[in-house]
């Protein structure tokens, strides 16, 4: 199985070496029985498509190189040797034309689950998520619906470059009519992607490639432990759903809250143990709908919020999770609620971990909202 | 060291061949006569029927008679019926442009001239399969017998609208009759449409996609990803270019039409192509037959530019005095297709003058009696779906940002 799991440097920089992701890959997903098994987030997410294409025949799965060779980061790897090539297939290098066909086919009645290969790739579509998909079901007072699933992998942290490291997903989560799902863990990769793709909306699936493989404690300087040593890479292999638009308390705390998705979820569990702050780890999951009640009940406990993400600050979603929290909780708040994110600027590559919010800028957010309190 | 040009470059502007004022000006337009352009066997290869690419497939003589391979050969009632059908599409167009100038609703688009299109293509097809148009279809829904009133309910945004105040007028959606619903958006109809015709080859059903786009918005992407899907996956749809020569006030040399036809642009893609007057009720009736024996025998998709001329303004905001010459319609060497078809019916002996009065007379009395019926619900701004609505079907069930926000709005 070596063959199937891309090794980076990103995780030479971690201190994994390939025979640790090695022994971190799973045979192939399985569609039947009801074990339990470790699995990274790149098997997760392959086990999952491939319980769905097994129970329902509408579910079919396609993108740029995601047929024969089962995707460049492997997600739909041997779907087309189990399921058949019209289930699982290469698609032109025409992002715009993926989505579209997607949209017709969720219209006939079928779930395609299609794969932009980079959420940096998804601009050509995006007239076509946001426009069509999106406005399927309203413009058509409900007679056509577009119940399909974009997976893609997003987020910095791989030594991508531009090009394979933006984090867009406030452009989606703008957008009337669009589901946004963002996972940070194999477990919750599979049950959140299985009810993407049962979902009746269209869903923006994005999935942080720094997590794929796996290990990353949120120190890119440090040796980290693989995922099998996580509870939440211990995956059934049957079929489960994870309910969208409810969020994960990953730690409870009393001094803060902080809220996180993707790769920051394991950042800010990583700043606040480095910060020794006892703080309220929130992993979002689902951006939209948001679990505003976790949300609120976590702030209005601790009286401190931090937000954490990779894209962008101005106009990132940590904007709208700080209103939100601003209308919900003022009387609760003992401190500015303050955000650690990306930089204002085009993602950089001999800049990555200047760029990328590390555990020390959580840390120092978190400290300076402790000390900023009364 | 830069290399020297003999004479410095120059910046081309395609622009057409009349503006106002000037006389218009066709001659620069090839056209087969009627009878003389082949019809290949359904199944041959795109590379050897290329050259149709540059004819025009043509039925109607201009004595009116039904000549050449391309004769569909249809019975006369058939043939009536879509007269009829055209005959009431120009009904409604004229009431629904008037009810705007009289401040009933708020836009309005005809198709005039272009009856034939969507009337023979919606008559052909079965409602089973989808139809992904645009906004000048809609002689698709009338010809098949949707409810007017419905389409006015639809322009007035009422009480009754069946999309619910949600859309421009015109923008019609209805799985029934299956017509795809509109996008103002263009071109994003077309691999939508192929997308859906790929749904139904992948599940082995018989149904099969047709979608219509402009000449203008063949600039657009997702014309040619369209194309591309269509071709790679052999999809069974009908991929319509209705080149009516004008993209709002942009002639059709500026998407590219005078360097070559619309339909060649599917000679790169490995695609048959059909050029046909589109104002020939016959020969569009003909192209598509063609187009959907082949979809329906697994062989794929075919493109047909339909070579017409939009005798309206695009839309009641636009006023075509302004750029093109006053009586380019009346010039337009495919004449009108209603008179065309008219014409033909009347030297068959299926129709007659008397017969053709009755049926304007009946066309105005349907379209009147549903105007008042749709009138009588409301006109924009006179009755309106419940507010409760605009926050349904954003998306299957609703949020708590929705709910929070209807019950801001009170409702």
């Amino acid at each position: 199985m070596a063959e199937q799991i891309p090794f980076t440097e990103a995780d030479r920089n971690d201190g994994i070496e390939p025979d640790m992701v090695d022994q971190n890959a799973a045979p192939a997903s399985q569609t039947t029985g009801s074990g339990v098994q470790p699995m990274n987030m790149i098997q997760a997410l392959n086990s999952a498509i491939d319980v769905k294409m097994a129970e329902d025949a509408n579910v079919l799965s396609f993108g740029e190189d995601a047929g024969y060779f089962g995707g460049v980061f492997r997600v739909t790897d041997k779907l087309q040797q189990k399921h058949g090539l019209t289930r699982s297939f290469d698609a032109p290098i025409s992002e715009c034309g993926i989505v579209a066909a997607a949209i017709g086919m969720g219209a006939y009645g079928l779930r395609p689950v299609v794969e932009i290969q980079f959420a940096d790739y998804i601009y050509p579509a995006y007239d076509q998520i946001v426009s069509e998909a999106a406005k399927m079901r309203y413009r058509s007072g409900g007679q056509f619906t577009a119940p399909i699933t974009i997976r893609s992998p997003y987020g910095g942290g791989i030594f991508g470059g531009q090009t394979h490291s933006q984090s867009p997903e406030s452009l989606f989560t703008h957008i009337a009519g669009l589901k946004v799902v963002i996972p940070s863990n194999p477990y919750d990769a599979k049950g959140l992607l299985t009810a993407a793709i049962e979902d009746d909306d269209p869903v923006v699936f994005f999935e942080p490639k720094r997590l794929y493989n796996g290990p990353f404690d949120g120190w890119h300087e440090k040796p980290v432990s693989p995922w099998k040593a996580q509870d939440l890479a211990q995956v059934p292999t049957g079929k489960y759903v994870e309910p969208i638009g409810k969020a994960r308390v990953m730690r409870e705390g009393n001094d803060l809250t902080i809220l996180a998705y993707g790769t920051m979820v394991w950042v800010a569990l990583a700043g606040a143990e480095h910060a020794g702050v006892d703080a309220e780890v929130i992993d979002l999951r689902t951006l939209v709908p948001l679990d505003i009640e976790t949300i609120e009940a976590s702030v209005k406990k601790t009286g401190r919020c931090v937000i954490v993400h990779e894209a962008p600050k101005t106009s990132g979603f940590g904007g709208e999770l700080s209103a939100l929290v601003q209308e919900r909780c003022f009387y609760h708040l003992e401190a500015p609620i303050a955000r650690v994110t990306g930089w204002d600027t085009p993602y950089p590559h001999a800049f990555e971990w200047e760029y990328f919010p590390g555990p020390q800028r959580v840390a120092d957010a978190l400290k300076a909202v402790i000390s900023g309190g009364r | 060291m830069n290399k020297k040009n003999s004479q410095p470059l120059s910046l081309r502007v395609p622009e057409p061949s009349g503006r106002p004022g000037d006389a218009p000006d066709f001659s620069h337009l090839q056209m087969d006569p009627a009878g003389a352009v082949e019809r290949p066997e359904v199944g041959s290869t795109p590379y050897a029927m290329r050259d149709l690419a540059f004819r025009l497939i043509r039925v109607l003589d201009d004595a009116g008679q039904a000549v050449g391979p391309w004769n569909p050969r249809l019975d006369p009632e058939t043939l009536r019926r879509g007269l009829k059908a055209m005959i009431l599409t120009r009904a409604f167009d004229d009431r629904m442009h008037r009810a705007h100038r009289q401040g009933k609703t708020s836009f309005y688009m005809k198709c005039t001239g272009e009856e034939a299109i969507a009337v023979a293509q919606g008559m052909l097809l079965s409602r089973e399969d989808m139809g992904f148009p645009t906004y000048r279809q809609q002689g698709l829904l009338i010809a098949r017998g949707y409810p007017l009133v419905e389409m006015m309910n639809q322009i007035y945004s009422n009480a009754a609208d069946p999309i619910k105040g949600r859309q421009l007028p015109i923008m019609y959606s209805s799985k029934d009759y299956g017509f795809f619903t509109i996008s103002g958006n263009l071109g994003t109809q077309v691999p939508q449409a192929v997308g859906w015709a790929m749904a139904s080859a992948y599940k082995g059903d018989d149904k099969i996609a047709i979608s219509w786009i402009g000449d203008g918005a063949t600039a657009e992407g997702d014309f040619h990803n369209a194309l591309t899907f269509a071709s790679v996956y052999r999809a069974p749809v009908i991929l319509n270019v209705v080149n009516n020569q004008w993209a709002i006030s942009s002639f059709m040399g500026i998407a590219g039409g005078l360097e070559t036809t619309f339909a060649s642009k599917a000679i790169g893609y490995g695609l048959p192509a059909l050029r046909v007057d589109g104002n020939d009720f016959l020969a569009v009736w003909a192209a598509t037959q063609w187009a959907e024996e082949r979809a329906r025998s697994n062989q794929g998709a075919t493109v047909i530019e339909l070579f017409t001329y939009r005798g309206a303004p695009h839309s009641t905001s636009d006023d075509p005095s302004r750029y093109r010459p006053g009586d380019e319609q009346d010039k337009w060497p495919l004449g009108d297709p209603l008179e065309r078809l008219r014409q033909h019916l009347t030297v068959i002996g299926e129709w007659d003058d008397e017969r053709h009065t009755a049926a304007l007379k009946d066309a105005v009395e349907q379209v009147r009696a549903a105007g008042k019926e749709s009138e009588a619900i409301g006109t924009l701004g006179q009755s309106r779906p419940s507010v409760k609505t605009m926050f349904e079907e954003v998306y299957a069930t609703e949020d708590w940002r929705l709910i929070e926000q209807r019950r801001e709005v009170g409702v």
